[in-house]
């Protein structure tokens, strides 16, 4: 997505920052008023707050690099990862709200409870390679490394999730894998060694039709993944191809038998 | 009696970054009960930051090369204190674990006739690193991840370890906590396995992740087990150094090996300045011969840029302390300058580290296509940890295996780039093959509930005091302290202050309170680590202050040269009867005649 407005002139020295604390039902927003210098991201702002005054504020992170994808947060309601948001990309004359991710449930103050997306990805059958060459290694030119290598940048942070209307608004987890896990399916139906077929499963339990491309997902993700043109899209075709065109299926049939 | 939840397992395995999934898969493929415990979410451990590569001696980018010069490279990067059987078969392994890893669904960039490109890096004589872009670590945790969720192995996900169990002398599993819920939880076990990575947090600039608060190291020594060679933690020569709020995140090394180059304020390459001598036969003399080197000329010799970790990060110290720094205290590197070398200089950055052009745009406003990045050393890993045995990965508490950062022998006084992804999959594979032999062959477990209750107790005494010390001020004055008084340059009475300014922290630790409840309370998580921080920086300081000399990691202003003297052991540390730590040197393990003579033919 692009990025923030660049905020001109010399950086306010302290900014506010109204933080979601305690539970979904009981919680509530608590203003925090803290220190900001050059460079600082949200997380750096967050982790000020924590040190200094809220010894309890939780948090998820690790890297701090934007590769991990554990810090996913929704900064002024827009779905962004706290360590690779810098102050001086939004306006701080009036408090930065931070909140958790609303696709998920709650657990205490940023941090929702993801493990649904873990659950999902088992649903979605292995890797299965065709048989290797004579020295027991496989050959793949670059350009056909490059198509599944843009979905393997993937860093898991959901925000692809979060934002999806289908399960933000509608709620259906249990019949819709979303966007991240379209990807997934879609770097493994493209690597050019693998043999398993996983479009039935796209079709039935996985939910792809409910997807109306809105293209949110590719708008929010932090790797700049094309997940809507260069993922769903093809895997919807495949999968039309698959189950909607009997002709194109009886040629594939006698191809494939020939 | 503490309130908890039992798991029980014949392998139970700690931590879940490169080294602990490859071992759960391998415990696993035994057809054994196996938990694989993550500090964090699973995918999220540090491994995902790895950036260059794994060093595997693939051969499919200049063929002249092999294990027997991967053996000799390594050997040579750590100063010859490593294991040498644990370098024998890392060198040997590592071509088997990247194939495997592709068999598992990993992609990575490809040579021109479709085999597994190879790439330069530091200290590794040829282009040795199979790699994805510059997120090979990503590419390395996501395929073992997701070939590792079909095989049934239980993962408990955001859960620390408080403490191993023992069953008369033996491991008998773990106990620890959830970090959402703050429920604890009992892993009575056969054996474990640690990987549970390095010691970073010790430091205040580090490239590492707040994980790595040194828990592995801790928990072997509480139980029973030796640390080694401790003193040497390798700080990357090129981390990020402005603005402030990023300081010490990495920049890849595979800059340097794409063509990357140092320079000082006065626009000169000082690297051709200061070139080791068992380095000079293998270095370029002029630019030019290093530009044909990273081009992939056979006949050049690779670019000083390419030294050692220990050996670069210390020429820009060096630079900086001399006033020939960066603005902002680093040096330049520049990687934009190969515009004058090739078309579309640009497009081809971007493609080969598109991480780091991401990372300096986004953090730092900077092109790096356009202009250099300003860089300095950082803490990035720690070659020392767990003493075990190097064929087996065993330490000297049976059915206690570590593997990958936590354990010490393979790397020596330093650690060669591309050097770690390896290390995690062929030891990994190993500790798991080991463990579970291991627990095949043992009865169950008892597990003591005094101990369980003790270590209970201690674990929610910083509830019980109130008005204490908040323990993210004890956090930040050891990072201070230890990286002002035992980081990259090191001095006697430095060292000898840091020892006693550790057991002012460790009163000052033993004071905290937090506030709140056990719910994911980050400030009750950091309480928690202080103790591990601590006795991984006692660890450092006290074999540093001991060696009396400089080598690899280890650099101290009072003794700058190589003593022989200092050759010829391993530093061994050990909690004593009365819990204070000891200190002895242990002779190397021997070398084979064959390992001598490879050593000597790679040396010309």
């Amino acid at each position: 997505m692009s990025e923030g407005k660049t905020n001109s002139g010399p950086q306010p020295t302290e900014a506010t920052f109204r933080i979601f604390r305690g539970e979904r039902q009981t919680g509530s927003f608590k203003d925090y008023t803290t220190r900001i210098s050059e460079g600082m991201v949200v997380l750096d702002a967050v982790h000020q707050i924590q040190a200094e005054e809220a010894g309890d504020l939780a948090v998820r992170w690790n890297c701090k690099a934007g590769k991990c994808g554990s810090c996913s947060a929704e900064i002024n309601g827009m779905p962004k990862l706290m360590c690779m948001t810098r102050l001086n990309s939004i306006p701080l004359d009036k408090p930065v709200t931070i909140e958790p991710m609303k696709t998920f449930p709650h657990i205490k103050d940023l941090v929702t409870d993801v493990s649904w997306n873990f659950e999902v990805k088992k649903t979605i059958k292995k890797f299965k390679p065709k048989k290797p060459e004579a020295d027991g290694t496989w050959r793949m030119s670059q350009a056909d490394a490059d198509r599944p290598q843009e979905f393997r940048k993937c860093i898991e942070c959901f925000l692809c999730q979060d934002v999806c209307h289908v399960l933000r608004d509608h709620h259906l987890h249990s019949e819709f894998i979303g966007p991240r896990f379209l990807i997934y399916t879609a770097q493994l139906e493209m690597n050019p060694l693998d043999t398993e077929n996983r479009l039935g499963d796209l079709k039935n339990q996985h939910g792809i039709g409910y997807c109306n491309i809105t293209k949110c997902c590719t708008k929010v993700c932090p790797e700049n993944i094309t997940i809507t043109d260069n993922a769903i899209i093809p895997l919807k075709e495949r999968v039309v191809d698959e189950f909607f065109d009997p002709l194109g299926a009886l040629f594939r049939k006698f191809r494939s038998n020939g | 009696m503490a309130d908890y939840q039992t798991f029980e397992y014949d392998v139970l395995v700690i931590g879940a970054g490169g080294a602990g999934l490859r071992a759960a898969i391998e415990a696993s493929s035994h057809g054994l009960r196996v938990g694989l415990i993550c500090k964090s979410l699973l995918g999220k451990a540090h491994t995902v930051m790895a950036e260059g590569g794994m060093a595997a001696a693939m051969g499919n980018v200049d063929d002249r090369d092999n294990w027997r010069v991967h053996f000799a490279d390594t050997m040579r990067g750590g100063q010859y204190l490593n294991n040498p059987r644990m370098a024998e078969l890392h060198a040997k392994e590592a071509p088997a674990r990247v194939h495997e890893l592709e068999a598992w669904g990993a992609i990575f960039d490809r040579t021109k006739d479709g085999r597994i490109l190879q790439r330069n890096f530091g200290g590794h004589r040829y282009p040795r690193l199979a790699h994805t872009g510059d997120r090979t670590g990503l590419e390395m945790i996501r395929t073992l991840q997701d070939h590792g969720i079909h095989m049934g192995i239980d993962v408990h996900m955001e859960c620390t370890i408080l403490d191993l169990l023992t069953d008369g002398g033996r491991i008998a599993g773990a106990f620890g906590y959830d970090r959402e819920r703050g429920r604890f939880k009992l892993f009575p076990s056969k054996a474990v396995i640690l990987a549970t990575g390095g010691i970073g947090r010790a430091f205040k600039i580090t490239s590492n992740s707040w994980e790595y608060t040194g828990d592995g190291q801790s928990l072997a020594y509480r139980a029973g087990a030796e640390l080694m060679d401790m003193e040497f933690v390798q700080f990357h020569p090129t981390g990020m150094v402005w603005p402030p709020s990023v300081r010490g995140i990495l920049v890849t090394e595979g800059v340097r090996g794409e063509g990357g180059v140092l320079r000082n304020n006065l626009g000169k390459r000082f690297m051709f300045d200061d070139i080791p001598d068992n380095y000079k036969p293998q270095t370029a003399d002029t630019p030019e011969e290093g530009w044909r080197y990273v081009t992939g000329d056979k006949s050049a010799r690779r670019p000083p840029e390419l030294l050692t970790r220990d050996h670069v990060a210390r020429c820009i110290q060096r630079e900086v302390r001399e006033g020939r720094g960066s603005p902002h205290g680093g040096v330049f590197l520049d990687i934009a300058w190969i515009k004058e070398k090739i078309p579309n200089a640009k497009e081809h950055i971007k493609r080969k580290l598109p991480s780091m052009y991401h990372q300096f745009k986004q953090l730092a406003d900077i092109d790096i296509t356009e202009v250099p990045m300003e860089i300095g050393p950082t803490t990035h890993y720690v070659m020392g940890g767990v003493r075990v045995d190097g064929d087996t990965q065993m330490a000297c508490v049976p059915g206690l295996f570590a593997a990958g950062e936590v354990a010490a022998g393979l790397h020596g006084a330093n650690r060669l780039g591309g050097n770690s992804l390896s290390d995690l999959l062929v030891f990994g594979k190993l500790a798991g093959e080991h463990a579970s032999k291991f627990a095949k062959s043992q009865p169950a477990v008892k597990v003591n509930p005094q101990q369980v209750d003790d270590i209970a107790r201690t674990a929610l005494a910083p509830f019980e005091r109130v008005g204490g010390v908040p323990p993210y001020e004890v956090q930040h004055k050891l990072q201070d302290m230890m990286q002002e008084l035992v980081g990259i340059v090191r001095l006697q009475p430095e060292m000898e202050r840091a020892l006693v300014e550790l057991d002012k922290l460790k009163e000052l630790a033993s004071k905290v309170s937090v506030v709140g409840n056990r719910e994911y309370n980050p400030g009750w998580h950091t309480a928690i680590d202080l103790r591990n921080l601590l006795t991984v920086s006692e660890a450092v300081a006290l074999c540093a202050v001991n060696r009396k000399e400089s080598r690899g990691g280890h650099f101290r202003d009072d003794y700058q040269a190589k003593d022989p003297e200092y050759a010829k052991f391993n530093h061994v540390l050990k909690m004593e009867k009365d819990g204070s730590m000891s200190i002895r040197r242990e002779p190397l393990p021997p070398m084979t005649d064959e390992m001598r003579q490879i050593i000597e033919e790679q040396s010309k």
